[in-house]
């Protein structure tokens, strides 16, 4: 499936002008300058798309209309019929989610002496963090220092990060990718044995660490290993629905549910870390995700009901380079890294119209007003708009095979479809990529809930308004392992109380008294509706949500 | 954006899930062509883009039964394929000290002892959708190159077809798995530039200059970011 002759044109416009794009520098748009850009493009910025809490701790904070119905549900349960005098699992640390945050937690926190459980909705190792391809920042090069990472991750979201966070974030971070080699991670390293480094967006000096563009396949596969080599116990495809306080309104453990059965499982712990990661499955706004298919928002559900804050959930980053082009990949990530290389982002011309390596949320509303504003996008047969990506341009400024051995995945990804990066650009557009925002947690990882520790994509105030590239990755690592440590020596001295689901009935409460039982749905929503479904017999109803001869990808 | 649609008048075409005969649109995946005859997958799904491994799969056609393997998020449907899912299948992983191992091709083999049975069918190289050169790896496994198995399976997902289909029943994933952590934890080594940096945070060199960024404004610090020097190629 190579181009349409149509498309062909312009990429023939493309190649054109590439001889003299290779030194053409574009400027980059300082930080004072952003706002009217993002204000006129963003979708964070469309005011159709957000309103306010009604109710819960964030009541009157704006936040995205598909995560408020969500945060705003009814539970899955009625605490009345659930049973907690015998549970199940009796631990000390229950671990929410088995991606890199929760993998990580759950390693640390059984090196510092506690018993762990890991509880995860799919397999161990589904995650985002698995399709995290450019790489992890970690200021580690005699040029670089980690305050100058302090000094980019707070420019590229505009100084509304937590300052504290970030101090957490970059001092951890070389130590994050030593641990990662030490269990056996191999990081793609120079013929004299230091790491190979590359800049990505926002970032001054070259710092993004990768393993080709597998880098978080290659860290969940090895932590996923490591996990299974000690033991530690994991229970698969058991998402929690509800999280178990104490009669001290401490975090006590959780009510999972078996996905094949709907066994109820219930599990004490003395110390609960949420790892539970991003949202793009809600697909706001009615865009196309990069997220794994669990990526429904789950953890921001249950510890909201169980009263705890939210932070800077107002902004979801929309990853500016995603496929657009061919339809069966729509919305899948091109990694950032692609631009990190050289790469150039050119319009239906062949002519740039802004720095490759912009911001994330700069660039992704520099391409959205390229196609709408100034109509300088490429229209696809099913009417998909996206402007390209330049991958030739790599081998050019760097010399052949360059392509190859830097991003294989990418290479593999559209091969499949019969598109050969190395001499044809990609069509992109923004897709959703990121939750910025999310459980408001300390440096250590603990929640203002006593015994709910976060870590990774879940929790929020790391990133502000817009998070840097290689800086989840980063998240993960940073601040998994520090709610692991933190939670291991929290139960040394924990004592639980008896266990409750009064925070359920108590929320349930709050939704009558504000008139939204009935108009709001049933949360945490676990998968999202991908199933057509013309007419299902156990309940009588007719559930067609997708029309005859319709398709909904990716 | 909307989720994107195509018309509704997308040609529709015959496909056999587990046996029975479906019609579904053109330009739909084998995954996303299950949904559209309403299954909610639970099992046989993750990452719906090429990396998480979760949805490796088997098909063949009415007519043709030479199995096929592929990801079921990424491979188009065709006229008269015959799909069916794979949802788990069951693999040998031993429970291992990576720290208290030796980096050889000895230390493999009393991990996994069975993979000398390996007599080179290739057909776990025939069932990689990633197209790895499985039986390249464990014959260098076999002669303990774990440079060069890091180097030929690093593409690997770990989706279990090699496994599933081996007929000895090797499991040349996670052998692979194993030595690229051999490779990386003990014939590699984190660079001086690293570990000197993890000792200077620890010894608060740093400190000082990030606390006093936090005590910055936002015109300060809007001014320091913008002069702040960037390295171009």
């Amino acid at each position: 499936m190579p181009y349409p002759s149509y498309m062909q044109e312009s990429v023939n416009k493309v190649a054109a002008t590439r001889e003299r794009r290779l030194h053409e520098e574009m400027k980059r748009i300082p930080v004072q300058e952003r706002q009217p850009v993002l204000n006129g493009f963003h979708p964070d910025f469309i005011k159709s798309g957000m309103r306010e809490l009604l109710v819960g701790p964030n009541k009157g904070s704006r936040t995205p209309n598909e995560l408020a119905d969500l945060l705003e549900g009814n539970s899955r349960i009625d605490p009345a019929k659930i049973n907690l005098d015998k549970p199940d699992f009796d631990v000390d640390v229950l671990v929410l989610g088995a991606g890199g945050a929760g993998g990580a937690a759950a390693l640390i926190a059984q090196e510092n002496g506690a018993n762990v459980l890991i509880a995860t909705k799919l397999r161990l190792g589904d995650a985002n963090t698995v399709g995290a391809q450019g790489g992890t920042q970690a200021a580690d090069r005699p040029d670089d220092s980690p305050s100058l990472h302090y000094l980019d991750t707070m420019g590229g979201a505009r100084f509304t990060n937590n300052v504290k966070l970030v101090e957490a974030l970059v001092k951890d971070a070389p130590d994050a990718i030593a641990w990662l080699e030490s269990l056996g991670v191999s990081w793609d390293k120079n013929p004299d044995g230091s790491y190979h480094e590359v800049a990505l967006a926002g970032e001054a000096v070259p710092r993004c660490h990768c393993a080709k563009d597998y880098t978080g396949m290659e860290c969940m596969r090895v932590v996923r290993d490591e996990i299974r080599c000690r033991n530690i116990n994991h229970i698969e495809f058991a998402p929690a629905i509800e999280l178990i306080l104490d009669d001290k309104g401490h975090a006590a453990g959780a009510v999972m549910v078996n996905l094949e059965t709907n066994e109820i499982t219930i599990v004490k712990a003395k110390a609960v870390v949420m790892a539970t990661g991003g949202i793009g499955r809600l697909h706001v706004q009615g865009f196309p995700t990069t997220n794994h298919y669990g990526a429904t928002a789950d953890g921001l559900v249950m510890v909201y009901r169980a009263g705890c804050p939210l932070v800077d959930i107002d902004t979801m980053q929309y990853h500016p380079t995603c496929a657009a082009y061919p339809i069966a990949i729509l919305g899948q990530l091109v990694t950032e890294k692609v631009r990190g290389v050289g790469a150039q982002v050119v319009n239906i011309d062949g002519e740039q119209f802004a720095h490759p390596l912009e911001p994330r949320d700069m660039l992704a509303a520099c391409i959205i007003r390229e196609c709408t504003e100034r109509k300088k996008g490429i229209t696809t047969p099913t009417g998909q708009i996206g402007v390209w990506l330049d991958s030739p341009r790599i081998d050019m400024l760097h010399g052949k095979g360059t392509v190859e051995k830097e991003l294989p995945a990418m290479v593999r990804q559209f091969q499949r479809f019969g598109i050969d990066i190395t001499k044809e650009p990609m069509l992109i557009y923004p897709s959703l990529h990121y939750q910025n925002g999310g459980i408001k947690i300390e440096p250590d990882g603990a929640t203002p809930i006593p015994g709910l520790f976060a870590g990774g994509e879940c929790e929020g105030g790391v990133h502000g308004k817009n998070r840097l590239g290689g800086n989840s990755t980063l998240d993960i690592w940073v601040f998994g392992r520090r709610a692991g440590k933190s939670a291991a020596e929290y139960v040394k001295t924990a004592k639980t109380g008896k266990l409750t689901l009064n925070h359920v009935n108590k929320w349930q409460e709050e939704l009558k008294k504000a008139g939204l039982v009935a108009s709001r749905p049933i949360s945490p929503k676990i998968l999202p509706d991908y199933a057509r479904q013309p007419y299902d017999y156990l309940s009588g109803n007719v559930i067609d949500k997708l029309k005859p001869g319709s398709i909904k990808v990716a | 954006m909307s989720q994107t649609e195509t018309k509704p008048t997308a040609k529709l075409i015959d496909i056999y899930l587990m046996g029975k005969k479906y019609k579904v649109p053109e330009g739909l995946t084998i995954m996303t062509a299950m949904e559209y005859c309403g299954y909610r997958l639970i099992r046989g799904v993750g990452c719906r883009s090429a990396f998480c491994g979760a949805c490796g799969t088997v098909y063949n056609f009415k007519g043709d039964p030479a199995l096929r393997f592929a990801l079921a998020c990424q491979k188009l449907i065709e006229p008269d394929m015959c799909l069916t899912q794979i949802p788990f299948f069951p693999a040998s992983k031993p429970s291992y000290d990576i720290n208290k191992m030796e980096p050889t091709g000895d230390q493999l083999l009393k991990i996994y002892p069975d993979f000398i049975k390996c007599f080179g069918c290739n057909t776990c190289t025939k069932a990689c959708p990633q197209d790895i050169d499985v039986i390249g790896y464990m014959s260098a496994a076999i002669r303990g190159n774990l440079k060069e198995v890091t180097e030929k399976s690093f593409d690997c997902l770990m989706c279990g077809l090699c496994a599933a289909r081996c007929a000895q029943g090797l499991v040349p994933y996670n052998i692979a798995l194993l030595s690229r952590r051999l490779y990386a934890k003990h014939l590699t080594k984190v660079p001086e530039h690293t570990t000197k940096r993890i000792a200077e945070i620890n010894a608060g060199k740093y400190d000082a200059e990030i606390h006093e960024m936090q005590k910055m404004n936002v015109e300060q610090l809007t001014k320091k970011y913008n002069e702040r020097k960037i390295h171009e190629d």
